[in-house]
């Protein structure tokens, strides 16, 4: 029993004593930190300094002041005699205690000054990334090179919802990264899509909210290759906690061979889109695509959430003409959370994913719904 | 002498009109508590939900849709159903007793006041058992989460948050008319006891914001069902617009509740100390001045919406100021107790924990005002262990000293001390074991309102959840000995009960009587 309960104790101090031996903070080593993250950016340090300052300073008046009202507490009690006195007022000691907190907070404001003036310096960048958040996740635009993607959660729902073990680095892996370089200056454009969401890389302690109709700014600029891991911090509907960002910094010459490769890649796409898919093919890369980006809302088995979000199994929509169905994914449905999908998945994606609801759980249209029919219904508008 | 009040033995018609028509202060007050209480243990259980299921990374329990209810839930009952209610309740017991009213000014409103909040939470709470479900987009339910995208029930809750304004508006017409025309003769605005002050100067700011709740809420209620745009940007509107509106009523709406907590404990930290109020007039306006200030910082909740610098500035400034009549009247506390003679009674146990938590509370509430770092804090557990111990270190826990302080004399029996103390030393150490770890996990990256965490956040989520069935085993202790008290206490005659009470409520007999100063005191 004794030995249950000191197990459990040192568990519950674990945290702390790891702390004490971490010493140096790397980015896939946030594992029990406890203390913020001084990150790899001029910014993050700028807040990490001035996290510190203000701790030490509370620090040190709490113990003051505390201690003072221990003292009290032990020595002014009537059970060791204490007899009450009868002061109630000094101005003089009123006064003190009203202008040194001001003081103090006049010295404070210097270093908050500059350090906020820092998170403000967003002019001269070498890169601009657009950030824009979706209902759950991120699309990165790499503004004038024409290469735009989306960053949704790699983990499953079955890691999610306890069907399967949990890897590794559950909740902080996405299907791509955002890459950015070493030593040079990038700067974010944040805005939102639908409702506001929140992006923030606590290494590079940047923290901005996705506002749809507005663009925030932010800058990062390190020269620490790595991969670094934040998450989405304004509530955006049930898939808030899954939505993570994961930025991935790496030396400018990868950099640059990997922006060629994405280049490279759109242009493959483009040429394969006329690409004739069989009924199965559609169907595994179907499946993979709703439960990434659709199982969210109307579940893995279809079946919705009554009164928020429709059922597709036996919906008239699934059942019905191929050309409604794909107009609801491209269009969105107005006044509901359904949004529009065209910007979001490719239209291989889109012609895979109607494909399998129609197909799946029951839902035995038997039709095939290829890229092309996508494209010509895009085109048709 | 008045007819007193019916007792079950009257039969039950009789008992029951007692409590829907009745127009005493005391009854209502009563009315307030008990209601503050149950909606308080209805918060707690939407708490406990969402502490279990975050007791272990994954989804176990409960899905993320209704997980995102009950955090809606769980503030707006604590907040509006629980805390608020609970210091009107106290108000309308002891505003008349303290200045020598026979009752509140405005007896008929009072009884409507209250007995429309009950009919705003079954509507609030009905939206749970609903198709769509209750509110899912957080108490500060920012646009268009809570418009375009919100649930049908959405008008539910719209509706009820106009009857809780409208109950919290009549509520504080009736103080402030009380205190301005009721007074007994000779006590003048600067002899009034502070729990008084407090109060009026609550009062004020409820009247000033409650309306701009109203007008937010209306403004989404135009945007879902006639077409508007205030908040859609597709429309030409602004989602940060409502931030501002918010905010606007949010900031005063937190001194709201925190204020009426310093009244209390700058009555119960003198009465054990044995010693008057160190600083009287410079807790008066300590007061004034913290509520003049709540209206000038509410977009520091918005350091990350993207402001000009200018904007950044100013509201880093002003919040930063606040700290220091807050630090004035954490000096006159514990002033007050140098050179007291000091025992520890239950509610004084608590007002001293609240005093610590308290300001420990504002600690963080500086570094969070630093808007730089901010950026870093600002919507992670950092935030929620902030407000936790500000709210409920502060205002639930001034709230329990204050029942244990005046029950005596409500209804003039003893509660069971050791029962209070033990109370007591669950609720601190469990309250910490909650709070504390949550510093650590948002520090650590955690944002808050997450159904679901990485790995990392594991050990201190475990630790947070098993603090919170402690502080949530301390409340059934609490009813426990509350309900033990009202039928089985130690009955006690002394009016001070207190030694060292001073004040006009304490020179009326114990139990205080169901009309009390129908003829004013005199005060010297």
């Amino acid at each position: 029993m004794l030995k249950r309960a000191q197990a459990l104790f040192l568990r519950l101090l674990s945290p702390a004593i790891a702390l004490a031996m971490a010493g140096g903070v790397s980015a896939e080593s946030t594992t029990r930190q406890l203390n913020m993250p001084q990150g790899v950016t001029e910014v993050s340090q700028a807040a990490y300094d001035i996290h510190m300052i203000m701790m030490w300073i509370c620090t040190v008046i709490g113990v003051a002041v505390f201690g003072f009202m221990f003292y009290v507490m032990y020595a002014h009690r009537k059970s060791r005699g204490a007899v009450a006195a009868n002061f109630h007022e000094n101005h003089v000691v009123e006064l003190i205690w009203t202008i040194v907190p001001a003081l103090i907070l006049i010295v404070m404001a210097i270093p908050a000054t500059t350090a906020l003036l820092k998170v403000y310096d967003t002019e001269n960048a070498d890169i601009d990334i657009k950030v824009t958040g979706y209902q759950w996740k991120w699309q990165y635009e790499y503004i004038g090179e024409g290469v735009k993607f989306m960053s949704e959660l790699r983990t499953s729902q079955d890691e999610i919802y306890g069907r399967a073990p949990k890897g590794e680095h559950y909740l902080r892996e996405v299907t791509q990264p955002l890459v950015i370089p070493t030593g040079k200056k990038v700067r974010f454009l944040i805005t939102g899509n639908d409702v506001i969401h929140s992006w923030w890389v606590p290494d590079f302690g940047v923290k901005r909210d996705a506002v749809p109709g507005l663009f925030t700014a932010a800058w990062a600029k390190t020269d620490v290759p790595g991969i670094y891991v934040g998450e989405c911090t304004e509530l955006c509907g049930i898939g808030h906690a899954f939505m993570p960002v994961v930025v991935e910094v790496k030396p400018e010459a990868e950099y640059n061979e990997w922006l060629a490769g994405k280049k490279e890649e759109a242009a493959l796409y483009a040429s394969t889109i006329g690409k004739e898919w069989t009924f199965d093919e559609l169907m595994v890369r179907g499946e993979e695509v709703y439960e990434r980006s659709c199982a969210g809302c109307h579940q893995s088995d279809g079946k919705g959430i009554a009164g928020v979000f429709p059922a597709l199994k036996d919906s008239p929509i699934a059942l019905g003409a191929k050309e409604g169905h794909i107009a609801v994914l491209i269009d969105g449905v107005a006044g509901t959370s359904m949004q529009s999908f065209a910007d979001q998945l490719s239209e291989v994606d889109i012609a895979a994913v109607v494909h399998y609801e129609r197909n799946a759980w029951g839902n035995d249209v038997g039709d095939v719904t290829q890229p092309l029919d996508v494209l010509n219904y895009k085109k048709n508008q | 002498m008045a007819h007193g009040p019916a007792t079950l033995a009257d039969g039950w018609g009789k008992y029951l009109s007692r409590w829907l028509f009745t127009t005493n202060h005391k009854d209502i007050g009563t009315l307030y508590l008990w209601f503050s209480f149950a909606m308080f243990i209805m918060g707690g259980a939407f708490a406990m939900v969402i502490r279990a299921e975050l007791f272990q990374p994954g989804m176990q329990l409960i899905k993320p849709e209704f997980f995102n209810q009950m955090t809606t839930m769980h503030g707006l009952v604590m907040v509006f159903g629980a805390i608020m209610p609970a210091f009107v309740g106290l108000a309308n017991w002891m505003i008349p007793m303290m200045i020598g009213a026979p009752d509140m000014a405005l007896p008929r409103m009072n009884n409507l006041s209250f007995w429309i909040l009950p009919f705003a939470f079954a509507i609030l709470t009905s939206t749970l058992f609903m198709e769509g479900g209750g509110p899912n987009f957080g108490w500060t339910f920012y646009a268009p989460l809570s418009t375009t995208y919100a649930p049908d029930t959405v008008n539910y809750f719209i509706f009820g948050v106009h009857i809780m304004g409208a109950s919290s508006i009549m509520g504080s017409i009736n103080i402030i008319a009380t205190v301005m025309n009721m007074r007994a003769p000779g006590m003048t605005y600067m002899k009034m006891p502070m729990f008084v002050w407090t109060w009026v100067i609550t009062a004020f700011l409820l009247v000033a914001v409650m309306p701009v709740l109203a007008g937010a809420v209306t403004m989404m209620l135009m945007d879902i069902n006639f077409g508007t745009s205030f908040f859609d940007a597709a429309g030409g509107g602004d989602p940060v617009l409502f931030q501002h509106i918010f905010w606007f009523f949010g900031h005063p709406e937190v001194y709201i509740i925190i204020l009426p907590a310093f009244g209390v404990v700058s009555h119960i930290i003198p009465t054990f100390s044995r010693k008057p109020l160190f600083g009287y007039s410079s807790m008066v306006y300590a007061t004034a001045a913290i509520a003049f200030l709540s209206f000038v910082v509410w977009a520091h909740h918005m350091f990350t919406v993207g402001m000009p610098i200018a904007g950044e500035l100013y509201f880093m400034y002003a919040t930063m100021l606040i700290a220091v009549p807050t630090g004035v009247k954490v000096f006159n506390w514990i002033t007050t107790m140098y050179r007291g003679s000091l025992t520890f009674e239950t509610p004084m146990l608590f007002s001293i924990a609240f005093v610590i938590l308290f300001t420990f509370g504002g600690f963080t509430g500086m570094m969070l005002s630093i808007a730089a770092a901010d950026m870093q804090y600002h919507d992670t557990y950092f935030v929620v262990a902030h407000f936790h111990y500000v709210m409920v270190a502060g205002a639930v826990f001034s709230g329990t000293a204050a029942v244990y302080y005046w029950l005596p004399k409500w209804c003039g029996k003893m509660y069971n001390e050791t029962m209070g103390k033990v109370q007591f030393w669950i609720a601190f150490i469990g309250f910490n074991i909650t709070f504390m770890p949550q510093h650590f996990l948002g520090l650590a990256g955690m944002p808050r309102r997450y159904a679901d965490y990485g790995l990392q956040f594991a050990d201190w989520n475990m630790v947070s959840s098993i603090g919170a069935f402690m502080y949530g085993g301390a409340q059934i202790l609490f009813l426990f000995n509350v309900v033990r008290t009202i039928g089985w206490g130690e009955p006690t005659k002394d009016p001070k009960v207190w030694e060292g009470a001073e004040g006009l409520e304490w020179t009326l007999p114990t139990p205080a009587p169901y009309h009390t100063f129908a003829k004013p005191p005199k005060i010297k």
